[in-house]
């Protein structure tokens, strides 16, 4: 019977909800958020709802181009790989709203001690993806976009790694879940990782490539940077891969910093069901609040130059993040701080 | 290493057809190579074909954004040749529309600007305050785009009590809201990132080559026609020429936000000292004598001249227009040298290029000095020639 009821539970988990499904519709939906929010703050109407899925549709049945000089096995099965990787990042977070109601307990399969680290690993595979698909689709534009996806994934990823640390230490542990749970118990060390929580929402802004650190695909410089040759499915793979890299980001911040829901803290009043929807939309919730913090941001800074980038990484984003450590390290080791 | 990089004749950055190839060392040009002539209209043979009159309406769409420019700048030179003065009224009203089409370029520029560098929501409120001055225009001329409003010896319409009020509504939310842009062009730590010491034009060289308007005053030369050649209305109106001595892209900028406060002050001016009476255009004969006149006109890019030569009868014999942008390119050339390729754009940018009022049919020889007019026989045999040349065809 808990065989049964565990495979229907491991196959609802990855195809419907959070998975698959659910994912894929969420993506769209945050894309379509941040954009209405960039258009707001622009004084514009936006788009609606059912645009990103018109786009994705439109996309799909377009005619696809694949140039000459290009390395055609790469062109053709990167998008699929950077999909993958992203995918397989997103089963790692903290769902612990999900298995709690079902198992009476957080159990993840895909959770283990150092799933942060792996995680991290994970979300570097699609700018790797970004980097190759620019590199060897033999463009000139494209290769100027991949050599400066490099430069800025090697600036981003100290500070955001050493951001992710903090939580890491106050709770002791390396799994993600345990994370949640440790912050679940104690709310209030949650204010002890707010630097470490600016830091990665910058860093994760660069990540993702978008205003002020759209530095990869500027526009008016690079008219799109690494993806400047794709069109038709590829194209709307990779947009596909982008949003889900946002998404997947933002839930990942919302878990280690604000909180996440690991479904132990209303375990005992509620039934499982009313459990289920409260931690599920507070997650999601969480994780929308990121991608409007992300938009605003977008909406406010225009796009610096790839040098000053890599500047402020070193000069504030990585200091500011080993001053995040050593605060959690100080609150870990002197008791009764908090 | 050594790269070439090749910008248009499409590409985002430029909103009309022109090359530049650039060789680049890692992320810094090092060599630039302007390539013109893809937006060829032939409208300087095209003046030879009408009257006068309608060469006002052909000049005013050499350039989309300034026509009353060329369209004040060849009326004044038909004028002269004629020995007519305008009326009070008229002169108003050619530096009424000016200074509104300063305004409505300036900005336009300016959302331009920032959207070449990456700041997207400024754009789009410089865009959106803009139709305010679009407005002003339509209720003044009767449209948004190429107004017509000059004819040989004045203007073709009075300024109507709607427009007055219009303007006198419009012209305090315009000012508030360029106030705000200049406090976002001195604050905003990304926008300074982005321009300040960027496309560096020291005075010496902005003097040495010859650059003109907002490029030549960023520097810190006082290039402006409206101050050192007054025409039209402009010796009676108060107003300072603005001057900044940053000498790179965001002096440049700010010159043109400055100005943006000039041109109120101006269009202010002229409608509280509008006259109750009087002509607005006195008539003119439709032959011009003949001779030859030179024309000088402050537009919103910079100087802009017009060469009208007649032989009495009542079309032009010839007709050359240099247009502001022309004379800023060698400018472009310095700019760009030494800086970083993700400045280009901006760089670019910040003269306000507009390449379909600057293309002309320009034949260099090597190594010769000669200038030949070339008939348009000579040039079908000169195209016939070159394409006998297997390297000069298109590739199939």
């Amino acid at each position: 019977m808990d065989l049964i009821l565990s495979t229907i539970a491991v196959i609802i988990f990855f195809v419907l909800f959070p998975g698959l499904v659910f994912i894929g519709s969420f993506g769209l939906f945050a894309e379509w958020f941040d954009r209405r929010i960039y258009a707001r703050a622009q004084n514009r109407v936006g788009p609606r709802l059912a645009q990103p899925f018109y786009d994705f549709i439109k996309l799909m049945a377009k005619e696809e181009l694949v140039p000459e000089k290009a390395d055609k096995w790469m062109f053709n099965y990167l998008p699929v790989f950077m999909f993958a990787a992203v995918l397989t990042a997103y089963f790692m977070l903290p769902f612990g709203f999900f298995f709690y109601p079902i198992f009476g307990e957080t159990i993840d399969f895909l959770s283990f001690e150092g799933d942060l680290v792996v995680f991290l690993y994970l979300m570097t595979i699609p700018t790797i993806g970004l980097f190759l698909i620019g590199w060897t689709s033999s463009s000139l534009y494209a290769v100027y976009g991949s050599t400066r996806t490099m430069s800025q994934l090697i600036a981003y990823e100290v500070p955001l790694l050493l951001a992710g640390l903090g939580p890491a230490v106050l709770a002791g542990t390396w799994r993600m879940a345990g994370i949640v749970q440790f912050f679940n118990e104690n709310p209030a060390f949650l204010f002890v990782n707010v630097l470490g929580f600016l830091v990665a929402l910058v860093a994760l802004q660069a990540k993702l490539e978008r205003i002020p650190f759209d530095i990869p695909e500027a526009e008016t410089e690079l008219a799109a940077g690494s993806l400047v040759e794709y069109s038709g499915r590829r194209y709307a793979m990779t947009r596909l891969v982008v949003d889900l890299e946002m998404v997947t980001g933002a839930a990942f911040i919302s878990a280690i910093f604000l909180g996440g829901y690991d479904g132990t803290l209303y375990s005992i009043q509620i039934p499982a069901v009313a459990q289920f929807v409260i931690g599920a939309l507070l997650f999601f919730l969480k994780t929308i609040l990121v991608v409007f913090i992300l938009s605003i941001i977008r909406a406010t800074f225009a796009r610096v130059r790839i040098d000053q980038m890599v500047a402020f990484s070193w000069k504030w984003l990585a200091p500011l993040a080993v001053v995040n450590l050593l605060i959690s390290v100080f609150v870990k080791v002197v008791p009764g701080v908090l | 290493m050594e790269i070439t990089v090749p910008l248009g004749p499409q590409h985002p950055a430029l909103k009309e057809p022109a090359n530049y190839i650039f060789k680049v060392d890692g992320e810094i040009v090092t060599e630039c190579v302007i390539n013109q002539g893809y937006n060829h209209r032939g409208i300087e043979k095209a003046f030879e074909a009408r009257d006068y009159n309608s060469g006002l309406y052909l000049a005013e769409r050499i350039c989309g954004i300034c026509s009353i420019t060329h369209n004040t700048c060849m009326a004044q030179g038909v004028e002269e040749l004629l020995g007519i003065v305008a009326p009070r009224k008229a002169l108003l009203m050619r530096c009424l529309m000016g200074e509104a089409e300063r305004v409505h370029s300036h900005l336009l520029l300016l959302g331009v600007a920032a959207h070449l560098m990456g700041f997207d929501t400024m754009f789009m409120y410089i865009w959106r305050d803009r139709e305010l001055i679009m407005d002003i225009l339509e209720e003044i001329s009767g449209n948004r785009v190429n107004y017509c409003m000059n004819t040989v010896g004045g203007v073709r319409r009075d300024l109507s009590e709607n427009a007055k009020k219009l303007i006198f509504d419009s012209l305090p939310i315009l000012e508030e809201r360029t106030k705000y842009y200049l406090h976002v062009a001195e604050n905003e730590p990304t926008f300074l990132a982005r321009t300040q010491g960027v496309g560096m034009l020291p005075k010496k060289v902005a003097k040495a080559l010859c650059a003109v308007g907002p490029t030549a005053r960023g520097s810190g030369v006082e290039a402006d026609i409206r101050k050192t050649d007054p025409y039209a209305a402009y010796p009676e109106i108060p107003f300072d020429a603005i001057v900044d001595n940053g000498c790179d892209a965001l002096a440049r900028l700010k010159v043109r936000i400055l100005e943006l406060f000039e041109s109120y002050k101006i269009m202010r001016y002229c409608v509280e000292n509008w006259p109750k009476e009087g002509d607005i255009r006195v008539k003119a004969q439709k032959r011009v004598p003949a001779g030859e006149v030179v024309s000088k006109y402050e537009a919103p890019r910079g100087e802009d001249i017009f060469y009208i030569k007649s032989n009495g009868s009542d079309k032009p014999e010839r007709i050359k227009v240099r247009a502001p942008t022309m004379a800023n390119l060698p400018a472009t050339e310095y700019m760009t040298i030494g800086g970083y390729l993700a400045d280009l754009p901006i760089t670019l940018g910040a003269i306000d290029p507009c390449f379909s009022c600057t293309d002309r049919v320009m034949i260099v020889k090597e190594k010769s000095e000669d200038v030949t007019v070339m008939e348009y026989d000579d040039l079908i045999r000169y195209a016939k020639k070159y394409y006998e040349n297997p390297a000069n065809r298109r590739r199939r």
